[in-house]
This record gives structure tokens, sequence and C-alpha cells, in this order.
């Protein structure tokens, strides 16, 4: 995927979120740190694009509520930023990458306490698989197989896959 | 980051980290539930030997916003009364399983002895007339928020600097970040010796007051004063208080902070710990996001495995 491709895929995701939500009148869209946070905006902005009204954007710092606080190193990316009460409204999740899928229930913990949106719906780049919780994204850029050890890149250059044995040198079991 | 004894632990690049992560736990405090799960199985005890009531609550808010479990220990209520001593009443904390103890004592030195006999992390929440860095922590978040950097901002400690561990901590801190301190007070309420603090020293207000960025008060400390250490209290005031008169001479952009709790009327005057321009009451609230930090520094940022309680042998022969 180059960065047109990318661009089509935000434009087809943002008419999907249209269609589904009938209008962008109460969409909040909250991207997660970091490679949600450009993703979140371009949709916000193509959704003002396309449907004329404005939409709220919101980053969000999962670091607090993930389920390996204490087992690996974690600090938080980036000040949260959640500009409206989220209370009946439709919060759209963005991320670059959907793997496990423990940073979004981390996420769905966060975003309880800012209010009890009337829906979250989830939007990501790349779906590569590997699910360990029952989560599903509703709106994909590209579903993209891979395997357990490889790297997904997203930047704003377009989606790459790489090997961890490429960007660390060493193989992994 | 295993214990939080002293600012110099920390020096420049640990104090803005923990300054980066109080910006997010500040955002977690405004949240409509300020609470996050990060510590959730963590217990922090409080062994606190003095007194103390916004140090311990605030603690005791951090704790429970990061979803910690706390035990509260108070002398007063427990059995120290009955003689125990300080090493095994830590070791029997520790052994029902605490991952931090916050420590609060009237001698200097016992959180760095607490390290030697504990395996737990150990935060030093004021020890004598020595040091308490998480006050100093928040004084510097406070100020990072009115000025942005404390680079070459001059900053008045004034008052009671010898019985003051904020003032240890603080002059530690801010001439880390790159201030410039200067103690004003009288002779007697200075420390013996002041070698190797990076500050000025005056016992004119007035002249400092016109050119300072922070006028800090520290609290008359007068359950620490065994001797006259000034003729009077009205004197003291006189000379080293901040008057409505005196507060008049610090420039417009200047601010007024103070510890707590204050003696209103001897080292502030009321009015002046009202003004628009005391941050008293934003030191307090700050308090509680920067305790949030250093208690996630401690048990949540990255600690590879969890932490062991002590070893049966030590616990028993030690």
């Amino acid at each position: 995927m180059d960065a047109d491709d990318m661009r089509r895929a935000i434009r087809r995701m943002a008419h999907e979120v249209i269609e589904r939500n009938h209008g962008v009148a109460d969409v909040v869209v909250v991207g997660l740190q970091t490679g949600g946070v450009p993703l979140a905006r371009s949709l916000a902005a193509t959704l003002r694009d396309i449907d004329g009204h404005d939409v709220s954007v919101g980053t969000l710092d999962v670091a607090f509520h993930r389920d390996d606080v204490g087992l690996r190193p974690i600090m938080p990316e980036a000040v949260t930023d959640i500009p409206v009460d989220l209370t009946d409204r439709i919060v759209v999740l963005v991320d670059d990458v959907l793997f496990t899928g423990r940073t979004v229930r981390a996420a769905l913990d966060a975003l309880a306490g800012f209010g009890r949106p009337r829906a979250v719906q989830l939007a990501v780049m790349v779906d590569r698989g590997h699910r360990e919780l029952p989560i599903r994204p509703d709106f994909v850029g590209k579903n993209l197989p891979t395997r357990r050890d490889e790297l997904v890149d997203v930047s704003a250059e377009g989606v790459s896959l790489g090997s961890v044995a490429d960007s660390v040198g060493e193989t992994t079991p | 980051m295993r214990h939080l004894l002293s600012i110099d632990d920390l020096g420049r690049d640990g104090i803005e980290e923990v300054m980066a992560l109080t910006d997010s736990f500040v955002e977690v405090s405004n949240r409509p539930i300020p609470k996050v799960p990060a510590l959730r199985g963590k217990t922090v005890a409080w062994l606190f030997y003095e007194d103390s009531t916004r140090t311990r609550l605030s603690f005791e808010a951090a704790a429970r916003r990061l979803s910690a479990d706390t035990m509260n220990f108070s002398v007063g209520s427990s059995s120290v009364k009955k003689g125990e001593s300080l090493r095994d009443t830590a070791q029997t904390i520790q052994a029902m399983g605490v991952d931090a103890i916050v420590v609060r004592h009237g001698s200097a030195g016992v959180p760095w002895q607490l390290t030697r006999w504990l395996d737990c992390a150990v935060v030093n929440a004021g020890d004598g007339w020595h040091e308490h860095p998480t006050q100093a922590l928040l004084d510097c978040y406070t100020l990072r928020e009115h000025f942005g950097s404390l680079e070459g901002r001059r900053i008045a400690i004034v008052g009671d600097v010898k019985h003051s561990r904020v003032a240890g901590s603080d002059v530690r801190a801010f001439a880390a970040l790159g201030a410039e301190v200067t103690l004003v007070a009288p002779p007697t309420l200075l420390p013996a010796s002041l070698e190797g603090w990076p500050v000025q020293v005056s016992h004119d207000l007035d002249a400092v007051l016109t050119t300072t960025d922070v006028a800090y008060m520290l609290r008359m400390q007068l359950e620490r004063q065994d001797e006259a250490l000034v003729p009077s209290l009205r004197e003291f005031t006189a000379c080293f208080g901040l008057t409505v008169d005196r507060a008049r001479l610090l420039p417009d952009h200047a601010l007024v902070m103070h510890p707590g709790p204050m003696n209103r009327g001897i080292e502030i005057a009321a009015e002046v710990a009202e003004s628009t321009r005391s941050v008293i009451r934003q030191q307090v609230s700050n308090g509680v996001a920067v305790r949030m930090a250093v208690l996630f520094l401690l048990l949540g940022s990255g600690r590879p495995e969890p932490i062991v309680t002590v070893p049966e042998e030590v616990a028993v022969h030690g």
C-alpha cells in the first residue's frame, strides 16, 4: 500500500462511517497514540469534506490501562486529549494496525472514564490478524495476512511489511 | 528508578521525566472518572512517624486514582507505642506483601536506612530537616505550568530555612532546573553550614522581592524550635513576613508559593495567600498528580518482575 492507496482507503472508510451512522452528527473520532493519531485526523478531515459537518477529534493514550503494566516498560507517549463529553456520542476509535486486540481492549477501558458512548466503532488501516481477544474492526483499510513475527509499519508513505529479524538483527522463536 | 529518596537521585533528566509524566496524570485527574487501573494489585503502605495531613492524603488520593491498595500505619495507634523498633515495624509491614512504603520520620536518613532493610520501593515523604522530594517536584511542576521553564528564573526562599526539609529539596530541584535561588532569612534560621548549597543568601527581603520571579514562603516551624531563634514572632513578621505592603514590591508577574500548612499573619498575610499571584492551591492539586507519577514510575513503568518480599532468613535473623 502506498500513500495514494491509503488516501483512497481513508476515503472509503469515511463513506462507510457516514453510511453506518446516517451522517456524522454524533460522531467523535479518537486516535490511539501514536500511530492512530494522524489517521484519525485525516479520517475526520475526510468526514468533514464529504458530509460538511465538523467532527471532533480526540487522542487517547492507553498506557495506564494496558494489561501488561509492570511486565514490560510502559510509559505514556503523549497526554490524552478528549475534547468533548462522550456520553451518547458515537466514538470511532482509530488505530494504524490491529494485531492482538489488547490495545483496543485497553482503549475501551480508558474510554469508560470519559462518559458512556452510545456506540464505539473501530477503524484500522491494517488488520493483520492474530487476535488474542474477542475484538473485531468495523472499518478496515486493508486485510494483511501476516506471520506473528513479522512487523507491519504504517507511515504517511504507506504500509510496509518487515520481519523482526530485519529490525533488531535476531530471529524470534 | 527503584526508590525516591532525594532530589539528587533524579537529577535534571529525572525531574523532567516526572514532569512529563505528571502532565498525563493531570489529564487523568481531570477526567469525569479520575481513575486508571495502572497499579491494580499493588499495595502501598504509609509509615508516618510524624503528623501530616496534606502529604498523606495526597499520596492516598494518588494511590487510589492508580487503583493501588493502601495500608495506613499511624504511629499513635500501633505497636510502636509498645516499643517496636523501626526495623521490626518496617519489616513486618513488608512481610504483609507491600510493593512500596511511603515514609515520614523525624530523623534525617531514615528512608535510606529502610532501603537497606527492605526489598520494596521506598518513597521519602519527609525525613527530619533534610528532604521532602515530592514537595519539590510538585513545586517545580507548578512553576513549570506558569513559566514553562525554570532556566534563569529567580526564586527567593524565605523564612525558616533551618528546619525546612522543603527548602532542602526545593533548593536542589530548582537549581537542577537552572533557577537562581536566594535564601532570605535571619542568620539564626539558616542551616549551620550552607557549603555546597547552590544558593545566594540575603537578609534583606525588601531588596530581594523587587527582582524575584517567585517568593516561596516557608512555614515558621514553631514545633521544631526549642530555643529562641527570633526575638519575637512580631519582629520576625516585620522583617521576613510577606505582608500586604511588602507583596506590592513584587514584579507584576511574580508568584507567591507556600508548602502549607500556613501560619497566616506570621510568614504570610492572609490577603497575600488569597491574592491572584498566589499559587498555593495549585501546589496542592498538582501534588496528587506528581505523586501519581512517582508511584507509577516506581511500581508500574517497567520493573521486569513483581517485587518479592524479604527473604525468610533476613526476616527472621535481620
